[in-house]
């Protein structure tokens, strides 16, 4: 059993870590909407179908006043796209229809990136909606790693949940998947070499809080996209280099971690709410939060940075600066993790904590004290690896940490849960099995990989590579 | 129990009414038995066979070979930590060995799962009571009964199928109830009952598969002394009707009472076998697990007296002046 | 502000087929988790290769009763496969096995390594798959209106689907109620308390708990069915959100009771509506827009569920002293 300090000084800090979340959100709200306008117009149902797109230029700002004319069997009609870059038609008649972008009416110094692809055949039904894509860009052939348009074909009266766009894009330099070469090879693993890095400095916290309070963290992708999120604010709205934003998202991390164990999960720890219901509310937090990001970020990809990365070469690996910076940061600070589990009293305490609570108690040591840092802490490593990665990704959303959630799991489970050098560990395998199957597999699927792992270890070795076997069931 | 007797003197067994055939019959049994550690029975349900667990790199059983005797009640006692629950879990199929055979009625049991082992007819208790408290008692008595059809899907959803048999082991569950004395309690749920209550139930519901053997795991731990007496009868009860009962306790008035067979444990071990008045005897078993004044009962306010404290003192004295006697003679000083 | 179309909407929330279709999906969860405690986190999966399984079947010309059997037997399939390594362990482990399962029928089936057979993320039209079910009403085709209520009589959001999903419902309650108050069910709630006390008495535990995975799983999988006769299978509509949905459902009704989730779902429904109607209609544009609305909605779903699983944990309908939720 847990016991609770006798003298609760996790009050201390309150102050600070709340005024930092106040000013955030004040800021957020005076910020005008950065989301994406309604589809308005087209309304798809049982006497209507509907066509639409969204068109952005080559460095993805929306292409407004470019004129579509649609022809098919019922009708003619045109349509325009307005300051979001949308554009909609309505048809009466189910079939075959005809788009042509009007080359005359896109912005200067835009054109085409396929103009083979001009016009387009789409095929309608009635009571949903077909999208048509016209990628603008240098006429060249399309390379890897192109985002997919997350609002094709949206139905704004169905009363179904929100999409739920399955990846954010991919990383800068990725190739397509295509035939296998030893080039490739060193390509990918150097990818997912980066990748499971970063996904360690997502995953370090979540087992920690797993080791030191038994909650499995649904919420904790949310903490990730918190800190891409931040900073993508930081650097679009307010203008502030980089590296201050990657300062002030990590900054709000910690004061959203603190503030979660303080006013959530310590009052709940407190009335001895067991760890089954903690985790149900985590999933609930986790939905607020997701839903928190789309309605004031929208639905579509954030870029942290617009201007087009510098790509270094190394050897048969090409890799964009900022991954190498990445890279270097992340591995800074997880050694100082290291150190800190490893070299100080606190982090023994910690790790104490995470192996065995009720010892750790019985020994001296403030269970909850150590139990806020955790929080803390680990809140703060998801804020940068979400600023990393949304840097890595080329982009990042409003779902991106529920996406990489299940990687976080997975990478944490085949470590070891409650071991911190086991999410390490475990974190650098998946980014290598994510990034390397797609050598083997379509990149769409990649994901899926990493899942099959998790199943196979739970399966197998359910305590993962570091953990202790313990009686289950 | 007086202080005056010697050391290491235990009294007859006082003579107890009972109904003499079931104890009568297994003491005749046993009488011809040696009483040795792994000694073989004239009829045994149970037989184990170099049975060892090993944690880690700690060995919590290492039993050479152990029978149980039919229709005997057979008491496991030890010090904590001995290994008796692990034995228990082993045989149960809670468990997995690290080697071992065991067998029950002739048929091997050894990487047998728990519920198979249970549906062969050997049952157990636990330690820790596991009543499922927030089903109703009579819920709890109606899982333990076997074959009712109802309990599979497709048979469930036609009630007429299972009804009849629903009828009948509600009888059996209320016959048992009322034996136990729950009777009154048995719409309430399981969560409601006192400790010892809890206990009866268990004990209750693990009699509705008519087992052939029973195994118990600290009966009396936690009951107060009137329902003891009660839970005593109900076991003896058992051996009358023929059914096997294991025990594992730590009360030696309780073992001493109802017990036909004794068999001791100590770090996995099994140190001494036998009627429960030569084990008692046993300097070994004494010395490891019994005390030198097993039989003074701690209790009694009697022997708060001077003259009795005085007396032990000097047996005290006495015991270290023969030990260091001893040490010297050898040497080891 | 209208009220009465505002009321109107509302009201058909009531007898809505998303609303029949969420509700038959939670009966499943309920069997799953209200039952037995199995916490599975993936009944968007079930309902998603149900979706597919009835879907593809139809297209490929197959009647209406073999489709249906296509999609149990998926749903069967996919409960064996997912039981077998996790039923073994701790509870936490298998709602994250079961997140994972579901999300990998979700990419498998969004991926373009696929297209020809699902559709990959544009899913399967409406229209390739209801043919067979709109033939199979005796109702003539047409729109009906019933009071202020006007919808088709057989196609897509038809009265048709109305009537197929509130039968189904009513008889997975039925199913329930009997299995609750049978030896099989008795079976389930000891289970449910203690695994260790039921095999003590003799009872096969992980055979129980299959079954009543994959018999929730099955229900789930006809949920899906129902789900997407009045629209498409898009499987990024079928993911992780809507399992925290069902989730929600589930708990606010009540979980290990009867009519629980199909309360749950009713008032799911009507609450959403209400609450975006009532927006749409009083909140300008400036303030909040159409989708935000939307998202507001979910947003209050979320901090729902996080207040009825500490407050309330039994939901409406429970009772707190049966509660099962914090046994594992």
């Amino acid at each position: 059993m847990r016991r609770v300090a006798t003298r609760d000084r996790s009050t201390a800090g309150a102050p600070a870590a709340l005024g930092v979340l106040l000013l955030a959100v004040l800021f957020l709200l005076a910020v005008p909407g950065t989301a994406r306008a309604a589809v308005a117009g087209c309304v798809a149902d049982a006497a209507t179908g509907c066509i639409n797109g969204t068109i952005r230029t080559a460095d993805q700002q929306p292409a407004v006043g470019v004129v579509l004319d649609v022809e098919g069997p019922g009708g003619t009609t045109q349509a325009t796209t307005d300051a979001e870059g949308r554009w909609t038609a309505a048809v009466t008649e189910a079939g075959a229809y005809t788009v042509t972008l009007d080359e005359t009416t896109l912005p200067a110094g835009e054109s085409l990136r396929d103009p083979a692809q001009n016009p387009r055949t789409v095929t309608v039904a009635l009571g949903s909606s077909a999208g048509a894509l016209f990628p603008l860009g240098a006429p060249a052939p399309a390379g890897g790693g192109s985002d997919e348009d997350p609002d094709a074909a949206p139905d704004p009266e169905s009363t179904a949940p929100a999409d739920d766009a399955g990846e954010v894009g991919a990383p800068v330099g990725a190739s397509d998947t295509g035939s296998f070469s030893w080039g490739r090879l060193a390509q990918q693993a150097s990818s997912g070499l980066v990748f499971g890095v970063l996904l360690a400095l997502a995953s370090v916290g979540l087992s920690l809080i797993y080791g030191t309070t038994g909650l499995s963290n649904f919420a904790h992708g949310e903490q990730v996209t918190l800190g891409a999120i931040v900073a993508y604010l930081a650097v679009q709205s307010f203008g502030l280099p980089l590296v201050v934003a990657g300062v002030v998202a990590v900054l709000v991390g910690a004061a959203s971690g603190w503030l979660q164990d303080a006013g959530i999960w310590h009052p709940l720890r407190k009335r001895r709410v067991g760890t089954t219901q903690q985790m149900i509310v985590t999933i609930g937090l986790s939905m607020a939060l997701q839903y928190t990001y789309q309605f004031f970020f929208g639905g579509g990809a954030l870029r942290i940075v617009t201007t087009t990365p510098t790509m270094l070469t190394l050897g048969p690996v090409r890799i964009s600066a900022t991954s190498l910076w990445s890279l270097l940061i992340a591995a800074v600070v997880l050694a100082a993790v290291a150190y800190f589990l490893l070299g100080t009293r606190i982090g023994r305490a910690t790790r104490a904590v995470s192996d065995n609570p009720a010892l750790a108690a019985a020994s001296g040591i403030t269970v909850e004290r150590v139990v806020r840092l955790v929080w803390v802490l680990g809140a703060a490593l998801a804020a940068l690896g979400g600023v990393l990665m949304g840097l890595y990704l080329n982009a990042t959303s409003w779902n991106m940490g529920g996406a990489l959630l299940l990687l976080m799991f997975a990478a944490v489970t085949l470590g070891g849960l409650g071991q911190a050098f086991g999410a390490l560990a475990g974190s650098i395998v998946i980014g290598l099995v994510v990034e390397m199957s797609n050598l083997v597999i379509p990149s769409d699927m990649r994901y899926a990989g990493a899942l099959l792992i998790l199943i196979l270890v739970l399966l197998l070795r359910p305590q993962g590579i570091l953990g202790r076997a313990e009686r289950i069931g | 129990m007086s202080a005056d007797l010697p050391r290491g003197h235990v009294p007859a067994a006082t003579p107890h009414a009972t109904t003499a055939s079931g104890r009568d019959r297994v003491t005749a049994d046993l009488a011809h038995v040696a009483h040795t550690p792994g000694v073989p029975k004239p009829d045994a349900i149970v037989v184990a066979d170099q049975v060892t667990r090993h944690f880690g790199g700690m060995t919590a059983v290492d039993v050479g070979h152990l029978e149980v005797q039919r229709g005997a009640i057979t008491a496991l006692i030890g010090p904590n930590g001995a290994g008796k629950t692990t034995l228990f879990n082993l045989l149960t199929g809670f468990d997995k060995p690290s080697t071992g055979t065991w067998s029950f009625e002739g048929r091997s049991l050894s990487g047998v799962s728990a519920a198979r082992v249970a549906r062969s007819g050997m049952v157990r208790t636990f330690q820790l009571t596991k009543a499922l408290s927030r089903m109703t008692v009579i819920e709890n008595m109606l899982l333990g009964a076997t074959k009712q059809s109802g309990e599979n899907l497709f048979t469930a959803l036609v009630p007429p199928l299972w009804k009849a048999r629903e009828k009948e082991i509600t009888e059996q569950a209320e016959e048992l109830l009322v034996r136990f004395k729950l009777d009154a309690k048995r719409d309430d749920y399981a969560g409601s009952l006192s400790g010892g209550q809890r206990k009866l139930l268990e004990m209750a519901r693990a009699l509705m598969s008519k087992p052939t053997m029973v195994m118990l795991d600290e009966p009396m731990a936690g009951v107060n002394p009137a329902l003891t007496q009660s839970l005593l009868g109900h076991i003896q009860a058992l051996r009358e009707e023929g059914t096997t009962v294991l025990f594992v306790e730590h009360d030696m008035h309780m073992v001493r009472h109802i017990s036909d067979w004794v068999v001791v444990m100590a770090e996995g071990r099994i140190v001494a076998e036998g009627p429960p008045e030569d084990v008692m005897a046993d300097q070994a078993v004494i010395d490891a697990y019994l005390g030198a004044h097993h039989d003074t009962d701690l209790g009694d306010d009697a022997l708060l007296d001077d003259g009795s404290i005085e007396q032990l003192q000097a047996e005290e004295q006495a015991n270290l002046a023969a030990a260091a006697a001893d040490d010297d003679r050898e040497g080891t000083r | 502000m209208d009220w009465s179309r505002i009321l109107v909407n509302v009201a058909g929330e009531i007898f809505a087929p998303t609303t029949a279709a969420y509700a038959l999906a939670a009966i499943g969860l309920n069997v799953h988790f209200g039952l037995t405690g199995l916490l599975n986190f993936g009944q968007a999966g079930f309902m998603l290769l149900g979706a597919y399984g009835f879907a593809i079947s139809t297209i490929a010309g197959w009647p209406l009763w073999a489709a249906v059997l296509v999609a149990i037997a998926c749903a069967a399939a996919f409960g064996l496969l997912l039981g077998i390594p996790t039923l073994k362990l701790r509870g936490d482990y298998l709602a994250i096995v079961t997140i994972a399962a579901a999300e990998i029928v979700r990419l498998v089936g969004r991926s373009t390594a696929l297209t020809e057979l699902t559709g990959a993320s544009s899913g399967l039209r409406g229209n390739s798959y209801k043919d067979t079910f709109q033939d199979a009403s005796p109702f003539p085709d047409g729109t009906f209106a019933l009071g202020p209520f006007e919808y088709a009589m057989n196609a897509s959001n038809s009265w048709w689907v109305r009537i197929v999903g509130w039968s189904v419902v009513a008889l997975a309650c039925l199913l329930v109620w009997l299995l609750i108050r049978s030896p099989w069910g008795r079976v389930l709630k000891g289970i449910r308390e203690d695994e260790d006390a039921v095999r003590s008495l003799g009872k096969n535990v992980y055979s129980y708990k299959m079954q009543a995975l994959v018999l929730g799983g099955v229900i789930g999988a006809v949920a899906g069915i129902i789900y997407v006769l009045p629209r498409a299978v898009q499987p990024d509509s079928m993911g992780r959100p809507m399992t925290f949905f069902i989730w929600t459902i589930l708990l606010l009704g009540g979980a290990a009771t009867v009519f629980g989730p199909v309360l749950g779902s009713i008032i799911f429904w009507v609450s959403l509506m209400l609450i975006k109607s009532v927006m749409r209609a009083g909140v300008p544009e400036s303030i909040m827009r159409t989708e935000q609305i939307e998202q507001f909605g979910w947003i209050i779903v979320g901090v729902t569920l996080m207040l009825l699983v500490i407050f309330r944990p039994q939901g409406i309908l429970g009772d707190k002293k049966e509660l099962a939720i914090d046994v594992r």
